[in-house]
């Protein structure tokens, strides 16, 4: 589509009202500019009409994943969906991320992806890493997918694991995995987190559904590039006894890193 | 958690009264629960009928005809690739059981502990779930691939060798298919059977080289890719197989189709309905 | 009254960007209990914009790079009004910044020699800017997130804070509100570091996130700090033109460092009329004024803009180099920049001025207080390079940190006044519930107000007619402002209460730009006057310092902080441009 064709117009919005203790989608009736994201829509409703519309935003240009909802059924980033893209002759649907609880109307409680974090030990670098860094570019590619992350949750969201079987305790979830795929790759990086990964984090339990995968608004191949990548990582350690019998032959595959 | 109500409010501005539902957090879901518009549903009944159908014609095929698992006519030696490799042809190996049981569990077991045929079974077959963002089956305990029987598709590089040796074979009867015995001395051939089978052992090849075991074992389970002139190597060879892991569901569902067609066309003409068009130089 | 929770910490950092992280992670290595208070959720602050990168001279690219021509670029983007020891500190230490950012796990791009990358970036001599593709500043931010989780900082995200508290000369806490739920919350603290950011969002068109509301201004003005360097402004000159919803939004500098061209409509290559040497890597300023009067003279684009064209580049290397402008543009635009130029136009972008500190240690005039960052004034004098920022946030950051803890760890625990934070519980309180009382203004329509105002009359050319009419104007919004109360009265997540405060900080922000931007009779970096267009002999040797109370500013003309031992390099660079 070219900027040439950008439609505004009379636009209806569905947008979920309420709190924890419960809401229901509410219709309002905007005249909609040309090129007009979701978010833009939902200030506007907020400016003119419905003044205590709760809206978590910041930088509305996809770079610090606040803005996350679920339109029309699908978790995306509300500065990031051109109205025009949806479907002209039916109401947009803007609902906060369902795998969260709500605070209010689109804010959800993320609080949980904080907690999860700070249990990954954090990069230490290995002790023949030396004070100038030496990595090749191949490598900072490789990593660079997972670093873009902009720890919207959507995938957190969307992931079944989490939004159906509600198994936060035991499943960090698709955003961790991909921050554990950025240790795990780095070549300088001392810290031996397969355990971590096998257990605590459980990538077991992904059913490699690659919805996280669809809802990433960097397109990072969350589930092909990071998951699946650990999953053969722990079976190199736990289901895989032919390397189990090389490695008692001298070679260390986890090399040379060090247990927490 | 309270119930959601069923209604939309028409807002300040007025607005119709719509009968959408609107399930929130930790309301009770069931099967099927989404606010998704668009047909979702489409793509798990499309894995569902074409996986069942291949089931089908598998069993059905490699139970009953196994005296057509090949074309013989005219000196030909077109292999089905349901029933390669041909132990009694190469290994004079006779048994009296459909012999494809004795090398089939290799591609099957590959394509069942595949990275992407998990996805479209787990999504279409468990309902775990039927699509992104629409509620899962209920279950009552959820395990992932952690306890029996998933856990065991963590050894897919095992059914992964398997079944790269059997593309081995696949190769081998793709290049014997275009040698002809004709009393007794060996001659060139082409036919439409023959370039059949070469499209087919193409495709199994791009499927099964793009599989993401091998992808982590020819390289990527490396931590520098340019810390030695080996891993400089296989970093190399792990970029080429990415070429093919990006595009590995449409291998994937491709050479499922080649096999099935390749089966198909060498039953018909390997039990006479038709004559496979071949040259014999 | 209700109960109002008191937190007690040796430092409170106030702000989640990259100095606010940065000075935690100091203060917290240095032994001091610390944590930091920010508006929005860890990890979402304006740092993420950055795009192009880090300048650090460590000579990875070009080994004949050395702090003393970084130092020296600085001093020459800056109009030769930074404050000297500051652009010494910065250029020598960032080199150290970026490398212990390395060991922290931050992941930049690099050379054929596995060491990290540098590209070229406006007014720096050579490749200098430390970058991981067009996301820097998501990569520090991240690194120094995970960094503070691993600290022992304690974060109290999505809360307000609306004042800051005294005891006689000192500040020893600060009030606030938690977003989600609207309970109150104060901090006792020995040392207050303000790491807020600028305050882009009193334009209408702007790079900033919706936070940069100017918060760290006002709470340090209204102690009693002073301010310097106000008017300079720096407007980005490529910001996006189209659509209207995302009008100022950032097309970074590193569209240019990559060869990048611009063009008016007549297809001229403009910048060749401006600075012919530099093209379109000249200064910042000066691209921005040089679009602007293309625009101004009737030769735009049909957006009002200039083209920014890099369709002569290998598509593949485009989307490789600039990954997240390509996707910006094929989603908020739908324009595909390998093949159609882009429309873009000056956007306000960053703020040279803040608070006045002390070079080595962040410290205000006020005991206790402590500013870094954008927060922070000095640094960049009268226009900030591109790439200097990072690198600011870092060194500064650092330095306030432990210019906190030492402080901190001299002292006893300090207790809040109850007077005092009954006092700010009041305001707040009446911010909330007062939207029904007559004369309640209402925050969403003073702010587009406050935007036109200053976009009419203090934009990127000024002169006394326009900047007399905005000070009348923004003096009554000022006035206004103080009314503002929240339409819907209830407490959790309510954007119209939160905005209420940050009226009030962009307002008070609003004058001192104004008022400083009048007084400064000359053109310099970022601040243009149209009726007087010369550099002026009396204001290159000076800064204007604020201070004040209320609408009632001091401004102050102060001579340049200098210092005897860099005369030789800035001498040398002046004759150097000279001769040029």
């Amino acid at each position: 589509m070219s900027e040439h064709e950008m439609k505004g117009g009379p636009r209806t919005f569905q947008i979920w009202r309420g709190d924890e203790a419960g809401g229901e989608l509410v219709e309002y009736h905007l005249e909609t500019e040309p090129g007009m994201v979701v978010l833009d829509a939902v200030l506007e409703i907020q400016r003119e009409q419905e003044p205590d519309l709760a809206v978590r935003w910041n930088c509305k240009a996809a770079k610090c994943g606040s803005c996350s909802a679920e339109i029309n059924g699908k978790p995306r980033l509300m500065c990031k969906t051109r109205l025009d893209h949806l479907p002209a002759d039916e109401p947009i649907q803007v609902e906060p991320m369902r795998a969260f609880p709500p605070i209010r109307d689109l804010v959800t409680d993320v609080s949980w992806n904080y907690e999860v974090n700070k249990k990954i030990p954090p990069f230490s670098p290995r002790e023949t890493a030396g004070e100038i860094f030496e990595i090749g570019q191949a490598d900072t590619d490789r990593m660079s997918e997972f670093r873009k992350c902009i720890e919207c949750f959507m995938c957190q969201d969307v992931c079944h694991i989490l939004r159906d079987h509600r198994l936060q305790e035991k499943y960090y979830g698709p955003r961790f995995m991909v921050r554990l795929a950025s240790l795990e790759m780095h070549p300088l990086d001392g810290v031996d987190r397969i355990d971590l990964i096998a257990d605590q984090a459980g990538v077991g339990l992904c059913n490699i559904t690659k919805c996280c995968t669809e809802v990433c608004p960097e397109n990072i191949h969350i589930t092909d590039n990071a998951i699946i990548p650990l999953k053969e990582r722990v079976a190199d350690e736990r289901y895989d006894p032919l390397l189990k019998i090389l490695r008692r032959t001298g070679r260390n595959r986890r090399d040379g890193r060090k247990k927490v | 958690m309270s119930t959601t109500t069923e209604t939309v409010k028409p807002g300040p501005a007025g607005g119709a009264l719509s009968a959408k539902p609107s399930p929130t957090y930790g309301s009770p879901r069931k099967l099927g629960d989404t606010a998704r518009r668009d047909r979702w549903w489409i793509g798990p009944a499309w894995v569902v009928t074409s996986l069942t159908l291949f089931g089908i014609y598998t069993i059905v095929r490699v139970i009953v005809s196994t005296r057509y698992s090949g074309i013989y006519t005219d000196g030909a030696h077109l292999q089905s690739p349901m029933f390669s490799p041909d132990l009694a042809g190469i290994f004079g190996f006779k048994t009296t059981l459909p012999w494809s049981f004795l090398v089939l569990w290799a591609p099957l077991g590959m394509r069942s502990t595949c990275y992407y045929y998990r996805k479209s079974i787990y999504r279409s077959y468990f309902l775990a779930p039927p699509s992104c963002a629409v509620a899962g089956a209920a279950r009552r305990k959820y395990d992932g691939e952690t306890k029996f029987p998933f856990v065991f598709m963590n050894f897919h590089r095992f059914f992964w060798y398997a079944a790269a040796i059997v593309v081995g074979f696949l190769w081998f009867d793709a290049i014997r298919g275009l040698f002809y015995t004709v009393h007794g001395t060996t001659h060139f051939g082409v036919s439409l059977g023959s370039l059949i089978m070469f499209v087919d052992v193409i495709a199994l090849s791009g499927f099964t080289f793009g599989c993401n075991s091998f992808r982590h074992l020819i390289g990527g389970g490396l931590n520098c890719f340019d810390c030695s002139s080996s891993a400089k190597t296989r970093h190399g060879l792990w970029q080429r197989v990415n070429i093919l892991n990006v595009n590995h569901r449409q291998w994937a569902w491709i050479s499922m189709f080649t096999v099935w067609g390749t089966d198909l066309y060498i039953w018909l003409a390997g039990s006479g309905v038709f004559t496979d068009p071949h040259h014999i130089f | 009254m209700a109960k109002i929770d008191t937190h007690s910490y040796d430092v409170i950092v106030i702000g989640s960007g990259g100095s606010g992280l940065r000075a935690a992670i100091a203060a917290a290595e240095a032994g001091a209990r610390t944590a930091v208070v920010c508006k929005s959720l860890l990890g979402k602050a304006h740092t993420v914009m950055a795009e192009g990168g880090m300048a650090a001279s460590l000579g990875n690219v070009a080994p004949e790079d050395n702090w003393g021509t970084h130092f020296q670029d600085t001093m020459f983007g800056g109009k030769y009004l930074s404050n000297w020891r500051m652009a010494e500190l910065h250029a020598r230490e960032v080199p150290d910044r970026a490398i212990e950012l390395e060991h922290w796990g931050a992941v930049f791009d690099r050379t054929p020699e596995r060491k990290m990358s540098q590209r070229a970036f406006g007014g720096h001599t050579y490749n200098r800017l430390v970058h991981i593709g067009d996301r820097t500043g998501l990569e520090l931010i991240r690194t120094l997130q995970d960094k503070t989780v691993h600290s022992g900082i304690d974060v109290f995200m999505e809360t307000t804070v609306t004042t800051l508290i005294k005891e006689g000369d000192r500040v020893v806490g600060c009030f606030g509100f938690r977003r989600p739920t609207g309970e109150f919350i104060s901090f006792a603290t020995k040392a207050l570091v303000l790491a807020t950011g600028g305050s882009g969002r009193i334009y209408k068109i702007t790079s900033n996130s919706q936070d940069c509301t100017g918060d760290g201004y006002h709470l340090a003005y209204a102690a009693g700090a002073e301010m310097v360097d106000m008017e300079f402004i720096q407007f980005h000159p490529t910001g996006m033109v189209y659509p209207p919803g995302v009008a100022g939004l950032l097309v970074t500098e590193a569209v240019r460092g990559e060869g990048g061209r611009l063009f008016n409509a007549k297809g001229e290559r403009f910048m060749e009329h401006y600075d012919p040497k530099r093209m379109e890597l000249s200064t910042r300023d000066v691209v921005a004024r040089s679009i602007y009067t293309e625009v101004k003279e009737g030769r735009g684009s049909p957006h009002g803009g200039a083209f920014l064209d890099v369709t002569h580049l290998d598509p593949e290397y485009v989307k490789m180099r600039l990954p997240s402008m390509y996707e910006q543009f094929k989603e908020l635009a739908g324009v595909d920049i390998t093949k159609e130029p882009m429309q873009v136009g000056p956007t306000c972008h960053y703020f040279m001025g803040g608070i006045k500190v002390d070079a080595d240690t962040g410290q205000t005039c006020v005991p206790g207080l402590f500013a870094t960052g954008e927060a922070s004034g000095g640094m960049n004098g009268a226009n900030r390079l591109g790439g200097n920022s990072l690198g600011d946030l870092l060194v500064f950051g650092r330095r306030a940190g432990i210019g906190a803890a030492e402080v901190a760890n001299g002292l006893e625990p300090v207790r809040l006044s109850e007077d005092a934070v009954a006092e700010a519980h009041r305001q707040a309180e009446e911010d909330l519930t007062g939207g029904h009382l007559d004369g309640a203004e209402n925050p969403f329509k003073l702010h587009k107000e406050l935007q036109k105002a200053m976009g009419d009359g203090v934009g990127i050319f000024r002169d006394r007619e326009g900047l007399e009419e905005a000070i009348a104007k923004v003096e009554v919004l000022y006035g206004r402002a103080q009314a503002a109360r929240a339409p819907s009265p209830r407490p959790d997540y309510n954007p119209g209460w939160q905005l209420c405060q940050e009226l009030r900080n962009m307002t008070t922000v609003s004058l001192m730009i104004a008022k400083a931007a009048l007084l400064r009779e000359e053109s310099r970096g970022g601040h243009s006057r149209l009726d007087f267009t010369a550099y002026d002999d009396y204001w290159a040797e000076h800064n204007i310092v604020q201070r004040g109370t209320g609408p009632d500013l001091e401004l102050i003309p102060t001579p340049v902080l200098k210092k005897d031992d860099l005369t030789e390099l800035v001498e040398a660079r002046k004759l150097q441009e000279a001769a040029a």
